[in-house]
């Protein structure tokens, strides 16, 4: 590396110049993250029980399942991602955040925005395209918020002190526009001046799977490749197999996504279908990455906190890739088809992938930004295996519970009423899964809250003693004083 | 600025490829989609729906109904049956001609009442083939085309569904989780709009053990004035309310109900053809 280090600002410097705006993402992102587990929960008990909360609009099954996925994916997949890129960011080009007010503002303006769009999915004001269910007061906010939360990203990018790019920085600044991208035309497109018939859906199938494949993608892999290396001490295995990922993952993931069978012209799906099997590319690559990087890592690793979620997460990406492929086979999409396979899939990129990769980053660098230690930092080890129970409990009955319902619904002399029958005792399962991952959520919750808790005291001490702290005599003319010398 | 710009061109060519193929060809291919007309007739397809019909759509869509209804049928290929519907001036040319197409062995009694089915379930090309011979014997024959698949055979709709079934609909949901039945043709199946309201107003009623919630908040349970209103639902025992107590739909659940009995997906298509069976049955 050819840097010159006496210019160079301290690591710790750098942290804390992030502090102010990473505490406002994450602080919202949490919070929203134990919401939609809420949420979430109360849905799949409807599940058991129809009568459940159901005298109550707000409450309904069909508004409260989006308000859980959207709460999960805008409000903590996106800004906790926005505040690791940012500080990822900034640590690797060895530039500190400067002007922290925006990224400050805009974390508030976008977590405004998700309570706006998530009141309007509850009232009955969504949308009705999948995974951009918000209406307008929500979207708008979301959409500035980000501009400016990318713009500034872009301009610690660009203030870069080591020119060479290290492979997360790629990832990471494609994610950065990718995403104004994709939602400003959805939007358009959709909502502003709707398209005809069913061309929604091929732009909403496009959509959902640039953010939830594409996005989280980029920026969980950028971030992985980041701790990864760092965590287990060993340099990346190899910059130019990560780069290949890169390459690969954004030519073909940003193909998928329009189902085989959907009652639009066949060159859409068969494309999609082609890209979907070429998926096994970036997918192999990222595996043979992660591996080639932790393996013979001294095994005390995997006590640290972070690299346990952070190797899940990529284990749970490569997983999730695997049943996306098998969605997209057309030998196999007949099966799984409009089944719990889907959510099941959506549900281990979201959380098992996406969020667990956030919750090793936020745990390794949010007392680093800080200078504070998590409150109850004795609790991440709990998180990590809550976590992972209820990810295995929710995604592995309703994957084999979709498997099942698929075969039944492709039998015509099955009731149709017996493969929804048939689904109850994996139904059941994951409802368990969910109550994991809302404790799980609780957990971070409690952690990020305290974190921030501590800091605020630490603040007001400081401004305290500023108070108490007596006026020395004279010190103004001592500055003054001094301020002459330089002069001369 | 080393490989920066890099990484932003390759971007921007990876997800531009991609928007112009999933974004730009398909508004150009079907953005300027017009009505088209239903299969051996001039009547234009689809006609818009009807206005309490189509705000019916807009309560769909408020009340998150796709997160558990798919709005399309899907089916697996088709399947002609081959139907003798003259036996001409030789009738004895005709039965070999059938009998070499390796059908109505079994009719020794020829001739036999006419319109009879003498190919079944085989391919188009088959099926083609079949009535040349026929013709060529001096006899008449005609195709008739079964869509087939789970979902047809469920009676979820006579054909799958096409682009143009949601030419007016917006937003279009299509559903991706059949947690309840598929809904693209669910005015053809269940015609009746007070099922409907019922139904809304509690499943379990019409269908015992159904999963699906109540959408009681869609109805007002008031008390019976001088006159009962002529809109109550006429629920069973279990459900009803407390007596002098009636349920009467809301303007929304009208409009819900409407919209679901709009939902027909039972004409034949050039995309997507069938045959009518000759007596259609009115609901």
């Amino acid at each position: 590396m050819s840097v010159n280090n006496t210019t160079n600002p301290s690591t710790t410097e750098i942290d804390r110049s992030c502090c102010v705006p990473l505490l406002a993402l994450f602080g919202g992102a949490a919070l929203w993250l134990v919401v939609g587990s809420v949420f979430g929960l109360i849905a799949s008990i409807k599940f058991h029980a129809p009568d459940f909360l159901a005298n109550c609009a707000w409450l309904t099954y069909g508004r409260l399942q989006p308000a859980a996925d959207d709460a999960l994916l805008y409000g903590f997949c996106l800004p906790a991602g926005l505040g690791v890129a940012l500080w990822l960011l900034a640590r690797i080009s060895l530039t500190p955040l400067r002007g922290a007010i925006i990224p400050v503002v805009a974390a508030n303006l976008w977590h405004l925005g998700v309570l706006a769009g998530l009141i309007g999915i509850v009232i009955g004001d969504s949308t009705g395209f999948v995974w951009l269910e918000f209406p307008r007061g929500g979207s708008v906010p979301i959409f500035f918020a980000y501009l400016l939360l990318a713009l500034w990203g872009m301009m610690i990018f660009a203030g870069r002190r080591e020119r060479a790019l290290y492979p997360s920085q790629w990832f990471l600044v494609a994610a950065l526009f990718w995403f104004p991208w994709i939602y400003s035309t959805a939007n358009l497109f959709l909502l502003t001046g709707p398209v005809r018939g069913v061309v929604q859906a091929v732009i909403g199938w496009w959509f959902a799977n640039n953010l939830l494949v594409v996005w989280t993608g980029l920026v969980g892999l950028g971030a992985a490749f980041y701790f990864l290396p760092k965590l287990s001490g060993r340099p990346l295995q190899s910059h130019y197999l990560a780069l290949f990922a890169f390459w690969t993952f954004i030519l073909f993931a940003t193909w998928c996504g329009i189902p085989s069978g959907a009652p639009v012209p066949a060159w859409m799906p068969t494309l999609s279908a082609a890209a979907t099997a070429l998926l096994i590319v970036p997918l192999l690559a990222v595996g043979l990455v992660g591996w080639r990087t932790v393996w013979g890592a001294v095994r005390s690793n995997w006590d640290n906190g972070p690299f346990c979620f952070i190797g899940t997460g990529l284990d749970c990406f490569c997983l999730a890739g695997l049943m996306l492929m098998a969605m997209g086979c057309p030998k196999i999409s007949p099966v799984t088809q409009f089944t719990w396979f889907g959510p099941a899939e959506t549900q281990l990129r979201l959380y098992g992938f996406f969020a667990m990769t956030m919750f090793g980053a936020a745990y390794y660098l949010l007392p680093r930004v800080v200078g504070i230690e998590f409150p109850f930092s004795k609790l991440m080890r709990v998180h990590y295996w809550i976590s992972l129970a209820g990810i295995a409990l929710f995604v592995v009955p309703l994957a084999i519970g979709g498997i099942v319902q698929g075969l039944k619904l492709q039998d015509p002399n099955v009731a149709f009423a017996d493969s929804t029958k048939a689904m109850l005792p994996f139904l059941r399962v994951s409802t368990t899964g969910l109550l994991f991952i809302l404790l799980g959520n609780l957990l971070f919750f409690v952690n990020v809250i305290g974190l921030t808790f501590l800091w605020k005291i630490t603040l007001l001490k400081k401004f305290l003693a500023f108070v108490k702290s007596p006026l020395e005599p004279g010190s103004a003319d001592a500055s003054l004083r001094h301020d002459q010398e330089v002069q001369a | 600025m080393k490989n920066g710009f890099l990484v932003f061109l390759i971007s921007l060519v990876a997800l531009g490829g991609s928007w112009c193929g999933f974004v730009l060809a398909p508004v150009s291919q079907l953005g300027a989609d017009k009505q088209t007309t239903i299969l051996n007739s001039s009547d234009p397809y689809p006609i818009g729906r009807p206005g309490e019909a189509n705000q019916g759509l807009q309560v769909y869509r408020a009340n998150g109904c796709a997160a558990c209804h798919t709005e399309q049928v899907q089916q697996s290929g088709v399947a002609c049956d081959v139907i003798l519907t003259d036996n001409g001036k030789n009738p004895s040319a005709v039965y070999q001609a059938c009998g070499a197409s390796g059908m109505v062995r079994e009719y020794r009694a020829w001739p036999v009442r006419l319109p009879i089915t003498v190919v079944q379930g085989v391919n188009k090309e088959s099926a083609d083939d079949a009535v040349d011979k026929i013709t060529t014997a001096g006899g008449k024959a005609e195709i008739h085309i079964i869509a087939t698949g789970s979902d047809i055979a469920r009676g979820w709709g006579r054909r799958h569904s096409v682009a143009e079934d949601y030419l007016y609909d917006s937003p279009v949901q299509l559903g991706s989780l059949r947690i309840g039945q598929d809904l693209a043709d669910v005015g053809a199946r269940l015609p009746d709009a007070n099922w409907q309201l019922i139904h809304l107003y509690a499943p379990q009623s019409m269908v015992p053990g159904s999963a699906m919630p109540p959408f009681r908040y869609l109805f007002q349970v008031r008390k019976i004035g001088p006159v009962p209103s002529p809109d109550a639902l006429n629920l069973p025992k279990e459900f009803a309310p407390p007596s002098g107590y009636e349920v009467v739909p809301t303007a929304q659940a009208r409009e819900l109900a409407a919209y679901l009995l709009s939902l027909r997906a039972d004409v034949p298509l050039r995309d997507a053809p069938f045959t009518q069976p000759l007596a259609v049955s009115k609901p």
